[in-house]
């Protein structure tokens, strides 16, 4: 297992250096820097700027020197802007996008699986038809559509709701979570929906069913914990992503997260945030991509974590 | 309430008969006066860039900065300066030298007082090339001032102490500062009252460090009318009536809470729920109906929207293709089919609002128009003489913009105009819609187009500003003219403090510009902003810059 973990460590660091190295060429291939502006800078001025952040450097010195600063988990100064650090940002701003995140996962686990299982266990019933109704509208709306939707209604119409902002009271958070929780609801409900049924024709369901178990003990103990695997593969990918930040719904409702910034960066070109913030993505993403490898293994028994092939 | 409002106002006048001379203050309160002194807005942008005056560059900073600080002067409205940390000044004969006579009342928020000092310090930190101001090029009319900053600072690191003392600026004592510029310039006092000329608060800078000082609420030792209480980043900044203000009795608002919001559709919303009372974003689309619901309020806006030929680039190459091509747009249906805010077609580069060499005259109404709008046949004819009167010859073009719904809407009607209009197969004219940053670089690095899209708002209120883009070396000359004609008229003007003289050059400057028609300038620009009707006496100049000192909230 430790040696498993250690592995998958060293891999995933390789495939930081690369997402690094790839993201730092593409970026500097871009026409456009970050100290350009419609009104002309004179030369000499622009000079200064270049000299005192370091870009006057050859590229590959600007590589080494970056790499250098990585390791030493110095993200670098915005170019944008002054004063600030990509540390910075992610040290204030994720907390944001993650508590928005995390209630939004919250919000679409306990409503999507159930609504899943009681679909799969009322197969083309009405409870299952309204369900899988809703999920499809679920999947298939964009947030984009959703967000301005619901603020035209609860804040501009019947002013239930701030309309933006975020932190200054629960409130402000009612819409985004909504807007964000919607997909992966949908999600959850129709994988859930479909193993279940899966579950629910396997034998040892219908051994415990004539052991004489009571229905809700069934569903319970033996049709959620196999039924739930798909639902933690998709989790892993869902929480890194959403944790991170949502462009739209940060910047529909000005929410100061890392979504937001993240798409930003590439506009103004700020190349140290747009790379810190693919790195601290790329470490994110690989990280959760590990944890669900390692919860599989508690699920599910015939998984096993090695090393190497046995 | 009224009474208190009289009171202010006697004040007011009376503080202007005793300093006259300069600008009349702005009078203020003029009704009851809403309990709660609270003004609420959002900025347009997700995060001011800096709240360090000498590093800022965009107008949503500078707005920021101008409640925050005081400079030598602050500007009104009708782009007057009138007395801030200055009381008095008088200029030399030669307008070369002014001496300003700060006010001894004038005190930073922790009680030390604003001395000449702290404003050669301020100023020196902006000329000095190692700070990387991005403006520093608002100091080049002070004596000097370009020699320094444009030193390197890695080859010339110590020839740059001895080019800051050499810099215009003495400090005669602590309360005179007298500033020696290059060259006379009328303009040049407006712009003391511009966040890279405002002081900032020497211990602090040097204690926090000269880039790390001005990030955080509790950091800042300012001057202004309002103090910063309170920064969220990237969402809430919150401003207090800064109590040691030297004139905090005319300073009604008791709080600003501003909205850092980028999105146009969000601001809009919030403006139209009550969460903002002031905004200046709304998206395109909805003009119509705020235009229908009253809601806008338009002012004028020191701004020209026009196209830029590349001169280098066929067919642009030749000065009558391009007049064909600026005769054959139709400015009229563009300001009132599309814009519908009151823009005004454009008929010469230069917009109104500035004024000329005599008291009153504005330079746009003494230069006139310079041709007529959508005029086809006149168009069709120089297409002709230019060697196309077989249509199919032209080459293709390119017209470049930047990725927004406007820019897209005015292309597409310019592209159907030209075609209609001069006779072209559509399908020689093609659109090119660019991202920003790359759009930026093809325009002004790489030259890489035929004709863009560009607008220009003036940094001051002279035709300079306008004008001088387009001489031969400068670095917004996008269009690569060079007309030495063009290049001697303004330096002369630059030159010499004679209004008569230098505005009888600008306008032969302008007229060989349009008569070459290296621009279609197509319409001037309005300021759109949206406050409420309670929201009383914002000073918004029409070089965009909006000031809060004196704005006050009506009963409602």
């Amino acid at each position: 297992m430790a040696r498993y973990i250690l592995q998958r460590f060293f891999s995933a660091l390789i495939a930081l250096w690369v997402l690094i190295t790839i993201t730092f060429i593409m970026m500097h291939a871009v026409p456009g820097g970050p100290f350009a502006t419609e009104k002309a800078v004179p030369e000499a001025i622009l000079r200064n700027l270049e000299q005192k952040y370091g870009l006057d450097q050859p590229l590959p010195k600007q590589y080494i020197r970056y790499l250098g600063n990585v390791i030493r988990l110095d993200l670098g100064p915005s170019y944008k802007f002054k004063g600030q650090t990509v540390n910075d940002f992610i040290r204030r701003e994720f907390p944001v996008s993650a508590e928005i995140g995390i209630l939004s996962i919250i919000l679409s686990l306990l409503v999507g699986i159930p609504a899943g299982v009681i679909s799969a266990f009322r197969q083309n019933k009405w409870q299952d038809n309204a369900a899988m109704f809703v999920a499809i509208i679920g999947v298939s709306v964009p947030s984009f559509i959703v967000a301005p939707l619901l603020m035209y209604v609860l804040a501009l119409k019947l002013h239930w709701l701030p309309a933006a902002m975020w932190g200054m009271t629960w409130k402000q958070a009612v819409m985004p979570v909504i807007s964000l929780a919607l997909l992966p609801l949908a999600t959850f409900a129709r994988l859930m929906r479909s193993s279940t049924l899966d579950v629910i024709s396997q034998d040892y369901i219908k051994t415990a069913r004539s052991k004489g178990l009571s229905e809700l003990q069934v569903v319970w103990r033996h049709v959620m914990k196999n039924a739930i695997m798909p639902v933690v593969t998709y989790l892993g990918p869902l929480i890194a992503g959403i944790l991170t930040g949502t462009f739209v719904i940060e910047q529909i409702f000005a929410i100061p997260g890392l979504g937001r910034e993240y798409v930003w960066s590439v506009t103004n070109r700020d190349y140290t945030v747009l790379l810190g913030l693919t790195i601290f993505y790329g470490a994110f993403l690989l990280m959760m991509n590990l944890l669900v490898d390692i919860v599989y293994g508690f699920l599910d028994p015939r998984i096993q974590l090695t090393g190497h092939k046995e | 309430m009224k009474k208190l409002a009289l009171i202010l106002l006697v004040v007011v006048m009376s503080a202007t008969l005793i300093l006259s001379g300069c600008a009349q203050k702005p009078a203020q309160v003029t009704g009851d006066l809403a309990k709660d002194q609270t003004l609420k807005m959002d900025l347009g942008v997700s995060e001011p860039e800096t709240l360090d005056p000498a590093m800022q560059q965009g107008v949503a900073e500078f707005n920021v900065a101008t409640m925050m600080y005081e400079g030598l002067t602050r500007m009104d409205d009708k782009n007057q300066p009138y007395q801030g940390v200055a009381e008095k000044w008088t200029v030399s004969a030669d307008l070369l030298t002014y001496t300003f006579n700060l006010r001894k009342n004038a005190k930073w928020t922790n009680g030390d007082p604003v001395t000449a000092k702290d404003f050669e310090w301020s100023w020196k930190r902006a000329i000095d090339p190692r700070t990387g101001s991005p403006y520093a090029y608002q100091m080049y009319y002070i004596k000097g001032a370009e020699a320094a900053n444009t030193l390197d600072p890695k080859k010339d690191e110590a020839k740059i102490k001895p080019a800051l003392d050499a810099v215009g600026i003495k400090v005669v004592d602590d309360y005179t500062l007298q500033v020696t510029l290059a060259a006379p310039a009328s303009y040049w006092l407006g712009l003391t009252s511009f966040p890279t000329y405002f002081p900032v608060h020497r211990a602090t800078v040097e204690k926090l460090g000269s880039d790390k000082w001005a990030t955080e609420a509790a950091n800042f030792v300012t001057n202004g009318p309002f103090k910063m209480t309170g920064w969220t980043h990237k969402s809430m900044i919150t401003m207090e009536k800064n109590t040691k203000y030297w004139d905090a009795k005319d300073v009604v608002l008791k709080k600003i809470t501003i909205a850092l919001v980028d999105d146009s559709k969000t601001e809009l919303t919030m403006w139209e729920s009550g969460q903002t009372d002031f905004t200046e974003g709304y998206p395109a689309a909805e003009i119509d109906r705020l235009k229908k619901e009253n809601k806008l309020t338009i002012l004028p806006y020191l701004g020209t929207y026009y196209y830029s030929f590349n001169v280098k680039k066929a067919p642009f190459d030749n000065a009558k293709v391009r007049q064909a091509f600026s005769l054959a747009i139709n400015r009229g249906d563009i300001v009132n089919k599309i814009l519908k805010a009151g823009q005004i077609p454009a008929l010469a580069f230069v917009p109104p609002g500035i004024p000329d060499a005599t008291a009153g005259s504005d330079f746009r109404k003494t230069g006139g128009d310079f041709y007529k709008d959508n005029d086809l046949a006149a168009a069709n004819k120089l297409l002709d003489d230019a060697g196309y009167k077989d249509r199919s010859k032209i080459p293709t073009i390119e017209i470049l913009y930047n990725t927004n719904p406007n820019h897209k809407t005015i292309a597409e009607a310019i592209q159907e105009m030209w075609s209609k209009g001069l006779n072209i197969p559509k399908e020689k004219i093609k659109l090119n819609s660019q991202e920003w940053g790359v759009y930026l670089s093809s325009r002004t690095k790489t030259h890489d187009f035929q004709v863009a899209r560009a607008g220009w708002i003036g940094d001051y209120v002279d035709p300079m500003t306008f004008l001088d883009m387009f001489m031969t070396d400068n670095g917004n000359n996008d269009p690569q003219y060079a007309n030495k004609t063009y290049d001697d008229l303004l330096n002369a003007a630059k030159k010499t403090g004679d209004q008569k003289v230098r505005m009888d050059n600008m306008h032969k400057a302008e007229k060989i510009l349009v008569d070459d028609m290296v621009i279609a300038p197509i319409y001037y620009y309005v300021h759109i902003v949206l406050q409420k009707p309670y929201v009383k006496s914002v000073a918004i100049n029409t070089i965009g810059n909006t000031d809060f000192v004196h704005a006050w909230i009506a009963k409602h």
